[in-house]
């Protein structure tokens, strides 16, 4: 299948290693892969804000960029929730005819990844290894608004040597809500601290969402609060291979500090544990 | 109704805003006409409107979601009321027992249980009367078993809707025919009365409650503190 | 107005702040969500038509408010028709206006009242102090509230945010009674008997309520205590007060909301005791009923075709007792007697936007969408707070004057949105973070940001940008 990636401007900007993954994952599997690169970002933190006049030029200039596309996927399920709840909503509101239809033709053809390996291919066991301790934090709009339901779990479950561990709570928000983390702090930060300890209590190794802007939440206070628990995107644990596990037993040794994901990647490059190296 | 003229403008100019704001321009809004005919479109009602048939069950079921609420429950056999509430009223130490209008007299113990019947005819019992009261015993309109609720319309043998209010003791009577499966069945029951009578309507799902204080369960703050079901 | 209602309330963010210190109502407000919101999935589970009941109320809502106008005349012509009276009231003024006038034409000082939303929005109790009527509080929580002088904090558990210990004090102030310890059996009997000489005595019933039938006049009150039933039984004149849309077209609605109210609220089959009167009835409860109808800002709601469904929520409270906001930081910090998530839509289309506190209500949500899943006339909050932030944003381009037009985050979200619209400016930018982030980078990652961002790295850390983005990684592979 020819497979248009779309891959979140905060995962191209922040977390190229999903980006990666999410390719070879795809390629793995037999797909062609396109990146266009017109791409930029599909509007959601302006949409959620308030600004929704700024949003509607940024839908169409995505809808003109993947008008073509045989399928659009995307390793973020925020992003998807977004252009499939919202797009239409918007283009109604903008009172654009031939958005209204280009968005009503596109949707059908945009897929989470998770939904798209589970629900299109008919996929559960993509071959993948991770010898590590996993907890899943399924996001809200993963949960609530795109619906992918168990699919994540279902991927999850069939990696080789992966230790899943079901985590508790699991549906409570982890407080990131875009602009709220920033509006609302406090109130912000008092649940993601309930979150972590939740997180902790499995004692999992790592913490995998379809999502890395809760990740981003989730790992910037485990961080900061020197925990040994990772972040790692659900995509960058599907591309592990045996092969790359066997390199090193530790879920983020690619990188060069002993915190958590987050701590950045300036030497080695985009690449960490489970993602071979590009 | 006196036209007052402050009343009568406040009724324009709230009617008033309501059709200036409907009258938007949306897609599926609209002008009058298109609104009327959204008044004559159906309700998709994709619920149940009918519960368990087999009566045995539907009566099961009522006495479990009755007991869940922690009400007594009795299941007898009607010729031995007058037995069992003489039994229920010197358990609970009742001696002045309230008795509503167009209550069966064969449902009633006799002399010999030392009751009092205080009778809301032909002169009403005072709120004092009732409050000085230690049960009230009564039939009902229906019972619904998905709920555990007893159903008050004043009926015959039910009385006005302080009777079972004051009292803080309430020992009702349900017929096993009474018991209706689920709530819509319920509301199709009463819709006759409501339209032709206009009587009030109580539902009761076991004694009073609260949860208030640290969401901890307390029986019993205004309303009847007890509540004895007797199914015959 | 009541003081709640008006005037001027710090923004959400800020009241949030002190309420997040306050352990005491942390705890007890987690409890009490916690327990209510398992109890509910409960009760909810074991109805196979659930869905089919939730759409069927929201198509009946619905229909109310596409047709609001004619359901309200219906329903005075009916309630007139059954022995009432119907006033009708375009804002708080005027709906207690009409209130104290009544009691005072019946020469009455006090009146004995049920919970009610309404009234506490239109600061019923505070009107008729003024004026020397005295409105008594007999559900045991908003008792409590009043007695200490204090603000609900839930719809449905207003003292939620008092534990056992705070009430028995209060009491053995109050009522005079010195022992009583702080079970809670103990504490409710001794309110028991305190209402029960007002209950009996009372001349004057207030209330508000559920649901009204267009079609047949009927008004019900659902409750749990008991205290709804007296009000509306004992005493020989009852006012209710309506907002305007509580109102359903017929009789047969009920069946619906009589099962989504019930186990959405207090996650019960059925709550303990529901009231449905028509008017009046010789010989039988109040003889003399008066139904207020109030507007208050609910056809400004009704005017925002994307908001007016709002007006369909039927205040069951299930919203609040999933929102993972509200349960830390209480209802005190909306300032409205309409807290959670219902209130941060409610509140900002009632007040109006000028309304900088209730302007922030809109953000006072992650967007989880925990309330919309359990809504039970399935309101679809996330979207209303959604396209009120859009309303907040231009109103401050329109009116917010020349600060409004330079506020940083419009600024920002201009700036951002324009570096959006091009790839290349787009990828220029990401250079330039990259430059520009090591004035902020710290063992490889942000710690301190200024300005508005320093809100995210008080405790987060942030990552910096990737030394190779992906679509630079994508241009080595290509
Ligand atoms: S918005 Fe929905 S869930 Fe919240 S109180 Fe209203 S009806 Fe209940």
């Amino acid at each position: 299948m020819n497979i248009s990636l779309f891959v979140a401007c905060f995962n191209d900007t922040l977390y190229p290693e999903t980006g990666i993954a999410t390719v070879q994952l795809l390629e793995r599997l037999g797909h062609r892969v396109d990146f266009p690169r017109e791409q930029t970002c599909c509007g959601q933190v302006h949409y959620n804000t308030g600004y929704q006049d700024e949003t509607v030029s940024l839908a169409k200039r995505f809808v003109d960029i993947f008008s073509d596309a045989e399928t659009v996927v995307a390793p973020s399920a925020s992003c998807v929730g977004m252009i499939r709840e919202f797009y239409p909503k918007l283009a109604i509101l903008s009172g654009d005819r031939k958005l209204i239809r280009d968005v009503d033709d596109l949707l059908p053809r945009v897929y989470e990844l998770s939904q798209f390996l589970v629900n299109k291919l008919e996929l559960e066991d993509v071959g993948a290894c991770y010898p590590h301790r996993v907890t899943y934090h399924p996001t809200c709009h993963s949960l609530r608004m795109l619906r992918v339901g168990d699919a994540p779990l279902r991927l999850l479950k069939k990696v080789k040597g992966i230790d899943l561990v079901e985590l508790p709570g699991a549906e409570e928000c982890c407080g990131f809500g875009g602009t709220f983390a920033i509006k609302n702090a406090d109130t912000s930060m008092a649940m993601l601290t309930d979150k972590i300890a939740r997180i902790k209590e499995t004692g999992a190794e790592v913490c995998t969402a379809s999502d890395n802007s809760c990740l981003m939440h989730i790992g910037g206070a485990l961080n900061r609060q020197r925990e040994e628990v990772k972040v790692v995107h659900l995509a960058e644990i599907l591309a592990s291979t045996e092969a790359a596990s066997t390199e090193t037993n530790s879920p983020n040794s690619g990188y060069k500090k002993s915190g958590s994901q987050n701590s950045g990647s300036t030497e080695s490059g985009p690449t960490k544990s489970g993602t071979p190296n590009p | 109704m006196v036209e007052d003229p402050v009343m009568s403008t406040a009724k324009e100019a709230i009617l008033q805003r309501i059709r200036a704001a409907l009258g938007d321009d949306q897609p599926g809004w609209g002008t009058q006409s298109t609104r009327e005919d959204t008044r004559s479109l159906n309700i998709e009602r994709g619920y149940r409107t009918h519960g368990e048939t087999k009566k045995q069950q539907r009566v099961g079921l009522f006495v479990r979601h009755v007991e869940e609420y922690k009400a007594r429950v009795s299941q007898i056999s009607e010729q031995k009321l007058p037995q069992t509430v003489a039994d229920i009223c010197s358990a609970e130490k009742v001696k002045k027992l309230v008795i509503p209008p167009g209550l069966d007299e064969k449902w009633l113990p006799g002399p010999e249980s030392g009751l009092t019947f205080l009778r809301d005819e032909p002169d009403l019992l005072s709120y004092d009367e009732l409050d000085k009261s230690d049960a009230v015993l009564t039939g009902c309109f229906r019972a619904v078993a998905q709920t555990g609720t007893i159903v008050l319309n004043a009926g015959p043998g039910q009385g006005r809707r302080a009777l079972t209010l004051i009292p803080d003791f309430h020992i009702c009577v349900v017929r096993r025919e009474q018991v209706t499966g689920i709530v819509p069945e319920v509301f199709w029951d009463l819709e006759p009365v409501i339209r032709e009578e206009g009587a009030p309507v109580t539902f009761i799902s076991g004694p009073s409650a609260t949860s208030d204080i640290e969401l901890d369960r307390v029986e019993g703050v205004h309303g009847p503190r007890r509540l004895h079901v007797v199914i015959v | 107005m009541s003081s709640s209602e008006t005037g001027i309330h710090p923004t959400f963010e800020k009241t949030a702040r002190s309420f997040l210190d306050n352990s005491q109502l942390r705890s007890n407000l987690g409890h009490a969500t916690r327990t209510i919101r398992d109890k509910r999935r409960g009760v909810v589970d074991e109805m196979p038509d659930w869905e089919e009941l939730r759409e069927a109320g929201r198509q009946i809502k619905q229909k109310v408010m596409q047709n609001l106008d004619h359901y309200l005349l219906q329903l005075e012509t009916s309630v007139t028709r059954a022995g009432g009276v119907v006033h009708w009231a375009r804002d708080a003024a005027e709906a207690n206006r009409i209130i104290l006038d009544l009691i005072k034409e019946r020469g009455e000082t006090e009146a004995v009242k049920v919970k009610s939303l309404t009234t506490d929005e239109i600061g019923l109790n505070k009107a008729l102090a003024k004026e020397d009527i005295m409105a008594l509080e007999t559900d045991l929580a908003e008792l409590i509230v009043q007695m200490a002088g204090d603000e609900p904090s839930h719809i449905l558990v207003p003292a939620i945010h008092k534990n056992r210990s705070e009430i028995r004090d209060l009491f053995r102030d109050k009522l005079g009674k010195p022992d009583l310890t702080d079970n809670p059996a103990e504490l409710t009997e001794a309110a028991r008997r305190y209402l029960r000489k007002k209950f009996l005595s009372a001349k004057i019933g207030i209330s508000g309520s559920n649901f009204a039938v267009a079609e047949t006049g009927t008004v019900a009150v659902v409750e749990s205590e008991g205290n709804g039933r007296m009000c509306t039984t004992l005493p020989q004149t009852l006012i209710t007060v309506l907002g305007i849309e509580k109102i359903i077209p017929a009789w047969q609605d009920l069946e619906v909301f009589m099962q989504l109210l019930p186990r959405s609220s207090t996650a019960e089959r059925m709550n303990p005791y529901n009231t449905f009167w028509t008017g009046t009835t010789e010989g039988d409860g109040p003889q003399e009923f008066h139904l207020v109808l109030l507007d208050n800002g609910r056809t400004q709601v009704l005017a925002d075709p994307a908001g007016r469904e709002t007006l369909h929520c039927i205040r069951c409270s299930a919203c609040l007792n999933v929102c993972p906001v509200y349960e830390r930081t209480g209802g005190h910090a909306y300032h409205s007697v309409y807290p959670g998530p219902i209130g941060a839509i409610l509140t900002p289309q009632l007040r109006g936007l000028s309304d900088k506190s209730a302007a922030s209500l809109p953000y006072a949500s992650t967007l989880c969408g925990a309330c919309y899943e359990v809504c039970p006339v399935k309101i679809n909050i996330p979207e209303i707070l959604v396209h009120l932030r859009g309303r907040v944003v231009r109103h401050n381009k329109n009116w917010g004057g020349i600060r409004g037009k330079v506020n940083p985050e419009l600024m920002g979200m201009k700036w951002l949105a324009w570096t959006l619209r091009s790839r290349s400016r787009y990828e220029r930018a990401q250079k330039m973070a990259r430059k520009g982030q090591r004035w902020f980078m710290h063992d490889d990652v942000i710690s301190k940001l200024p300005g508005m961002l320093s809100g995210w790295t008080a405790m987060r850390d942030l990552r910096p940008v990737a030394e190779q983005t992906f679509r630079e990684w994508w241009r080595t592979r290509s």
